[in-house]
């Protein structure tokens, strides 16, 4: 199931635990921190009481932005740009598809996009014995 | 078990990338309960982390612990127990038995003197030794012999950290925690029925991370997951301060998903992250289920007062309000005992709640 699916309407009821606007006003203050001071900021949903609905409820607020990438590296992760530039939701799974972690970065880009440098070195060393082969 | 490698090499041979191994990290940092900017401190520990060898010893138990530990997800069981630790003995889990299994924690307590990681879950029981026996050597005794040369010990589950279910009143085997016995050891507990897996598995990534436990509360159980309590970090909290409450299982405010406090809810006294890491992937825990928390992770809450008695109605020993009342049951015959026990009776066909009044009142008759 696609994370940002707006589709999908949960009924909340009664349950708020409230947390919803206070996030959304943290996630506020990290991009104005970001486009003043350049400091980027992850927040990671699992440390704080949400009421069942609420987190659907914060994601269909964030919404879906420009860019989603996918990674395969010790099982699936999403990677989606919320519908606010700069905001990134970024879920980990593990092999068998269990969520492992989920976060929200307020970045330029995720760090975890990026090509590393230790693997670029082993890249490296690949290509050179591939073409050696040639 | 090769030991030498360290983690960040052992992980590149097996083709993990650096990405692959930075979202571990972040996965770590997420189960230890540490803030996401520590994640380049901990890539950096456990590039060159080794692995520890773990000895895990089961005693008066359930295997409750262990089948939590196996549904672990966060990160993969095996990629822990086989990528991050060494688990030289656990005989649940091991496939050499008897004698083999003996010897195998013997060469590990061998080769990894004061420097192996002791586990245990299960109380120990202190009265008669052949309560509880592994290939006929009494629980006491195993504990003693492998303690004496553990780096650190982790007692897993409220029976291995308080003495738990076993030491439930009138403790029928003399059942006692693991900090009874060993008293010159760093030992951290991580007690509840059964924990939360990633917090037995955050405890292991602690060690593996830093090199060290974690930092603990007055009960010796890591802060960084029983620092709050779950009261104070339940969605439903809001209803308690509004004193809206559900009475009972069924009416209008337990549909509203009202504060379950009336209904005993331990959460205001219990700590422990199930309000905010919850259960089964991260879906619910037992308030969100609509029931009131046991308060498992708390010494002897079995013999805390009812399940189903509110915090405000505790005002006494109530294990010793409850061993009376077997006691009198045992008196067949006693009019006043029967009279009471059907009043009891009676009040829950009625959906009535017994309170601590009631049962005073039977312990006085």
């Amino acid at each position: 199931m696609n994370p940002i699916d707006s589709s999908l309407k949960v009924e909340i009821g009664g349950y708020h635990s409230g947390n919803v606007p206070p996030l959304l006003h943290e996630i506020r203050h990290a991009l104005r921190n970001l486009l003043d001071n350049g400091e980027t900021t992850t927040i990671d949903l699992r440390g704080l009481p949400m009421a069942p609905g609420e987190q659907q409820q914060l994601l269909e607020i964030l919404g879906k932005g420009e860019v989603s990438a996918h990674l395969d590296a010790l099982g699936r992760s999403e990677i989606i740009e919320s519908s606010y530039a700069g905001v990134w939701l970024i879920i980990h799974y593990n092999s068998n598809n269990e969520v492992m972690g989920k976060f929200i970065e307020i970045t330029r880009m995720p760090a975890i996009l990026e090509a590393q440098t230790a693997d670029m070195e082993e890249s490296l060393a690949t290509l050179q014995m591939r073409l050696e082969e040639i | 078990m090769n030991n030498d490698k360290p983690l960040g090499q052992a992980l590149r041979e097996q083709g993990v990338s650096r990405r692959g191994f930075l979202k571990f990290c972040a996965a770590t940092a997420s189960m230890m309960a540490l803030p996401p900017s520590m994640v380049p401190a901990i890539a950096k520990a456990l590039e060159s982390a080794r692995r520890p060898s773990v000895i895990w010893l089961s005693f008066q138990e359930c295997t409750g612990c262990t089948e939590s530990l196996t549904r672990s997800h966060a990160p993969t069981l095996e990629g822990l127990i086989f990528d991050n630790i060494s688990l030289d003995y656990h005989h649940t889990l091991q496939a050499a038995s008897g004698e083999a299994a003996e010897a195998a924690r013997e060469a590990a307590m061998e080769e990894n003197k004061g420097k192996y990681l002791l586990v245990v879950d299960g109380s120990i029981p202190l009265g008669n030794p052949g309560y509880s026996t592994i290939a006929g050597i009494s629980n006491l005794e195993m504990l003693k012999e492998v303690a004496e040369h553990a780096a650190a010990i982790i007692a897993v589950g409220t029976c291995a950290a308080y003495g738990g279910l076993p030491h439930a009143k009138p403790n029928p085997t003399g059942a006692v925690s693991v900090t009874d016995i060993i008293k010159d050891k760093p030992i951290v507990n991580v007690p509840g029925c059964p924990p939360i897996p990633v917090v037995i598995t955050g405890v292991l990534a602690h060690f593996l991370t830093f090199g060290k436990l974690p930092e603990l509360d007055h009960l010796a159980r890591p802060l960084a997951f029983y620092g709050n309590n779950i009261h104070d970090r339940c969605y439903r909290r809001p209803f308690y301060d509004k004193g809206l409450f559900a009475n009972t299982f069924d009416d209008e405010g337990a549909k509203k998903g009202w504060c379950l406090f009336k209904l005993g809810c331990k959460g205001p006294v219990t700590y422990n992250a199930c309000a905010t890491t919850k259960w089964n992937d991260g879906t619910s825990f037992p308030i969100e289920a609509g029931h009131g928390c046991l308060g498992c992770s708390e010494p002897n809450f079995w013999d805390m007062g009812g399940f189903y008695n509110a915090l405000s109605e505790s005002t006494m020993d109530l294990g010793r309000t409850a061993a009376v009342g077997i006691a009198a049951g045992a008196v067949a015959g006693a009019a006043s005992g029967l009279l009471n026990r059907r009043k009891k009776s009676q009040a829950v066909a009625a959906h009535e709640t017994v309170t601590v009044n009631d049962l005073q009142r039977e312990e006085k008759s």
